[in-house]
């Protein structure tokens, strides 16, 4: 076996970042270099931290941290996606190094482009929850009283499950979707809170509901309380926004962090709503 | 969800969209006897013995019972819900054995348990939500309870973190379940948001605390920059094998080092549960393997190999996937084929806000009793990993998730018998009363963001803060390093209300939200300091070796039996001084805890010594069983008389 090259000491000492920023909604996005000093074994998130402790941009000019959305550090929890070197991932699990390797002139992030830009990389993804509801994405249990087991379900069906109930909502699948645009809208003069809330829930309710939600579908209709609700599930994807939206463009499944087989959702999701739209038909 | 189910109308504030909730970290499982184990001998009162016994007898009794006995049927709601646990040939709920029980009890959903209950529990919400009970208040940050003038909290102040707003949130009850403090060590196994600040605002509110000094560091981590990756003890649990090679740092690649010379120190040391050792002992052994005994795998940082290599690799994708991507995608390497590197870190906080609960004649807990789970503070909630008395001195593993689920479940019927039982509700708290708590909070935000006066970097300190807290409070406890921790801690306090921040604005600022975080974790690290510093034994997970018990020494039968004796006698004596709660309240004169003691419940397990791995455990054994012998016939004998 051939021992690896060791990596030279102090090969590097700095390594540059460009952040996309964007101080509120409806403001101008400008970007800003940073020069971050090099360790061994960083991710974005430990650079976003340096960025955040040093708050001294490239120039040597003391800014404000850049604002962005994180969790758990270890990809469950879906919270901090991003734009990075032009692909949209997790920040936790994109290491400096790779990154470096792959261009390494300088580490370019940016936010989601299909969600309104709350402050730097942070975005308002209510959308993608809205979606949930949209589609009910729940089992509805009759009550949270002891009722003893629920049915015995085949290792099969929870190994097909299991997957799709990996999904954490990160929204890389939306980001990378053709037919998924953002809405980004704001209040208007002698709006009420509550006025502009129902406005922007209703147009996102008429939008492409998108993959995540779709598989999500296909997961609570295997479910054998879950599927009681299949019917008012596939309705929603048959409305506008729905399924047939989907252009199949098949960038959803290459970008999950999670390797969720959202196209297989989507083609399953399209074939149940054909039947159910046949059966409806015929009991006219 | 189960006070939306009860009619009851709920605000749920939280940091962050609470699908991203720490919980999904959990990723072994959750514990309950089941069908299987209750054939080979197990039932609720032997989770509940390993319970209290793992926990080193800290626990209180009433409580863990309680939740013994209601774990089965958790985990089958939870079924119900539509989690999807790992399955069996025949379709059964399949069970992992976890460390500190000789039983498979563990029901687990691959290895991310904690995100699939989580899930579970996220869609029943949103589907209250959608039915209009419960309103959800993401990326809002607790501020602190409103207190009236009789003390009871009649709802909280809260700051949205998009538009910097500072509200009320006026309530008949309020539930605080915000997890744990691993931020305070800096770098852990937790989320960034389990910086403790919620529970230390109640604290600083005048609820008290309980057992803070004792937080369990898990054994197995995979050390990263930002973040110590836990690697589930499900790994072990699995069959995975915890070795160094006897040769200190050898340079030869894992697996070509052949058996002869590797060490399997945990089997070796511990031969009856080998690499399921409850976790503070297991974290001690691998601690001492690379500190004391320079076995380290790594010359340049601490670490030994923990091995999976010698299972199929079909087995362990099914078993054991998500938790193997995690080592892969952030270590670049396959632990299918070549044993992961891993080194303990602060993992979970047993101690927490102090909680109530009303026992019932069963020894369990009275259900629907106002006071289950109430703190110090009336009408304020504490429940999950930022309560104090359900894991003692040490939690096993895979009971985490289930006392969080348990205690939500149990105490919805509590909450509702106390509203209902108040004269004045969320409608009738005099404005003054809020306005006055809301401008407190108001000053705290406008002072820090027009300057302190001072230009300390919130971010720095609260990096010395996770040094000295990781040096002096983990593993291994010295008094005189607690000593000084404490006064290094103070000194940091005073500097971290001198705070300057590179943000001045007024919207989405994180900078200030951490600076308040930041002032907040002291509170608790001072207690969690002085707790450490009074309590001069080893327990659980708390561990000064000055005050070890040692091993017997003599061979001599009758000289042995002696030293036995002696022994407990010792072990008596040291319970009777330390077998109790260390509670804090926050003193605001002195800017530190006071710290007491409370009795702890252990009216349905007599302690025992914890006798795992100590020479002369058998003596020390039959001694103590002839002991607790004579006292149970004792008891008896008054009884009779009486």
């Amino acid at each position: 076996m051939i021992a690896p090259v060791p990596m030279k000491k102090n090969a590097r000492t700095q390594f540059r970042v460009r952040v996309l920023r964007q101080d509120g909604p409806g403001k101008e996005s400008y970007w800003e270099l940073f020069d971050i000093d090099y360790e061994r074994e960083m991710n974005v998130i430990s650079v976003l931290q340096k960025i955040a402790a040093k708050a001294t941009n490239a120039d040597g000019k003391k800014v404000a941290p850049v604002a962005w959305d994180c969790g758990c550090l270890e990809e469950v929890c879906g919270s901090c996606t991003m734009v990075i070197n032009g692909r949209v991932r997790q920040s936790c699990s994109a290491l400096v190094d790779q990154l470096l390797n792959d261009n390494p002139d300088e580490i370019v992030l940016e936010p989601m482009t299909k969600f309104p830009v709350i402050r730097d990389l942070m975005v308002d993804r209510q959308r993608l929850f809205r979606a949930l509801q949209r589609v009910k994405a729940w089992v509805p249990v009759d009550s949270y009283y002891n009722m003893g087991p629920g049915e015995r379900q085949p290792r099969d069906d929870q190994e097909q499950n299991y997957p799709l109930s990996q999904c954490m909502s990160c929204g890389c699948c939306l980001e990378a979707c053709p037919q998924y645009n953002k809405i980004e809208l704001t209040k208007e003069a002698g709006e009420t809170d509550e006025q502009f809330e129902e406005r922007k829930l209703a147009a996102y309710d008429t939008s492409f509901v998108g993959a995540h939600a779709i598989s999500q579908v296909m997961l609570h209709n295997r479910n054998p309380t879950g599927k009681s609700l299949a019917g008012e599930r596939l309705d929603a994807l048959m409305g506008p926004g729905g399924v047939s939206t989907c252009g199949n463009a098949q960038n959803c499944v290459s970008v999950c962090p999670k390797e969720i087989p959202l196209t297989t959702s989507i083609a399953r999701a399209g074939r149940a709503t054909t039947v159910a739209a046949i059966k409806k038909w015929f009991e006219k | 969800m189960k006070l939306a189910e009860l009619g009851v109308s709920v605000d749920l504030l939280s940091l962050t969209p609470v699908k991203r909730s720490h919980s999904v970290c959990a990723q072994g499982g959750i514990n309950s006897c089941n069908d299987q184990t209750r054939q080979l001998g197990d039932d609720e009162w032997k989770h509940l013995d390993d319970t209290v016994y793992g926990g080193d007898f800290l626990n209180h009794q009433p409580p863990v019972k309680e939740m013994a006995y209601w774990a089965p049927k958790v985990i089958e709601l939870m079924d119900r819900l539509g989690v999807p646990f790992n399955r069996t040939g025949e379709g059964f709920i399949d069970r992992r054995r976890f460390g500190g029980t000789l039983y498979k009890r563990t029901a687990f959903a691959g290895a991310t348990t904690g995100q699939q209950l989580l899930y579970a529990l996220d869609e029943q919400v949103r589907r209250r939500e959608v039915e209009g009970l419960v309103k959800k208040y993401e990326f809002w940050d607790f501020l602190k309870p409103i207190q009236d003038e009789t003390g009871r909290c009649r709802g909280v102040v809260a700051q949205d973190m998009v538009s910097m707003e500072i509200r009320a949130f006026p309530a008949d009850a309020v539930v605080v379940a915000t997890g744990g403090n691993g931020l305070l060590f800096g770098k852990s196994t937790m989320s960034v948001f389990c910086t403790g600040s919620a529970a230390s605002r109640c604290f600083q509110s005048g609820a008290k605390l309980g057992n803070a000094e004792f937080i369990q560091v898990h054994p197995t981590a995979i050390p990263g920059a930002d973040k110590l990756r836990l690697m589930s003890e499900s790994a072990r649990g699995e069959g995975g094998r915890v070795w160094v090679p006897k040769k200190p740092h050898d340079p030869r690649a894992p697996r070509e080092i052949p058996n002869d010379d590797r060490y399997y120190f945990l089997e070796e040391r511990y031969p009856k549960y080998g690499n399921l050792v409850p976790r503070d002992i297991a974290t001690r052994e691998i601690f001492d393997i690379c500190v004391n005994e320079g076995l380290s795998v790594e010359s340049d940082r601490m670490s030994v190999y923990l091995d999976l290599t010698h299972i199929p690799k079909a087995e362990l994708d099914r078993k054991l996937g998500g938790i193997l991507e995690i080592y892969e995608k952030f270590q670049g390497v396959d632990p299918r084929f070549e044993p992961m590197k891993i080194f303990p870190a602060v993992h979970y906080s047993m101690g927490g806000l102090w909680a109530d609960y009303v026992k019932a004649a069963d020894g369990g807990l009275l259900p629907g009793a106002p006071k289950n789970q109430m703190t110090s503070i009336e009408g304020l909630y504490a429940i999950g990993e930022c309560d104090y008395h359900y894991h003692g001195a040490n939690r096993l593993g895979a009971n985490s998730l289930l006392s969080c689920i348990f205690s939500g479940l149990f105490i919805g019927p509590s909450i509702v018998n106390y509203a209902s039982n108040q004269k004045g509700g969320h409608a009738e708290v005099l404005s003054s009363v809020i306005d006055q708590s809301v401008a407190g909070e108001k000053q705290r935000h406008q002072s820090l963001l027009a300057g302190t006066g001072g230009d300390e970097n919130p971010y720095l300190i609260h990096q010395e803060l996770g040094d000295v807290m990781t040096r002096a409070a983990t593993v291994v406890r010295r008094n005189d390093q607690l000593q000084e921790a404490i006064d290094h801690v103070s000194e940091l306090h005073e500097r971290a209300m001198k705070v300057s921040l590179s943000d001045g604005g007024n919207w989405t600022n994180q900078n200030v939200l951490f600076a308040k975080a930041v002032q907040d974790m002291f509170p608790f690290a001072k207690s969690l300091l002085h707790g450490a510093l009074l309590r001069d034994e080893c327990r659980g997970a708390h561990y000064k070796p000055a005050f070890e018990k040692p091993s017997l020494t003599s061979e001599d039968p009758v000289e042995r039996r002696r030293q036995a004796e002696e022994w407990c006698d010792e072990f008596e004596a040291n319970n009777r001084r330390f077998l109790k709660s260390t509670i804090a309240t926050w003193n605001t004169d002195s800017n530190q805890p006071d710290i007491t003691y409370e009795d702890v419940d252990t009216s349905l397990i007599p302690p025992r010594p914890r006798l795992y791995g100590l020479v002369g455990a058998e003596v020390i054994e039959e001694v103590w069983k002839e002991r607790a012998a004579a006292k149970a016939s004792g008891k008896q004998l008054a009884a009779s008389n009486s």
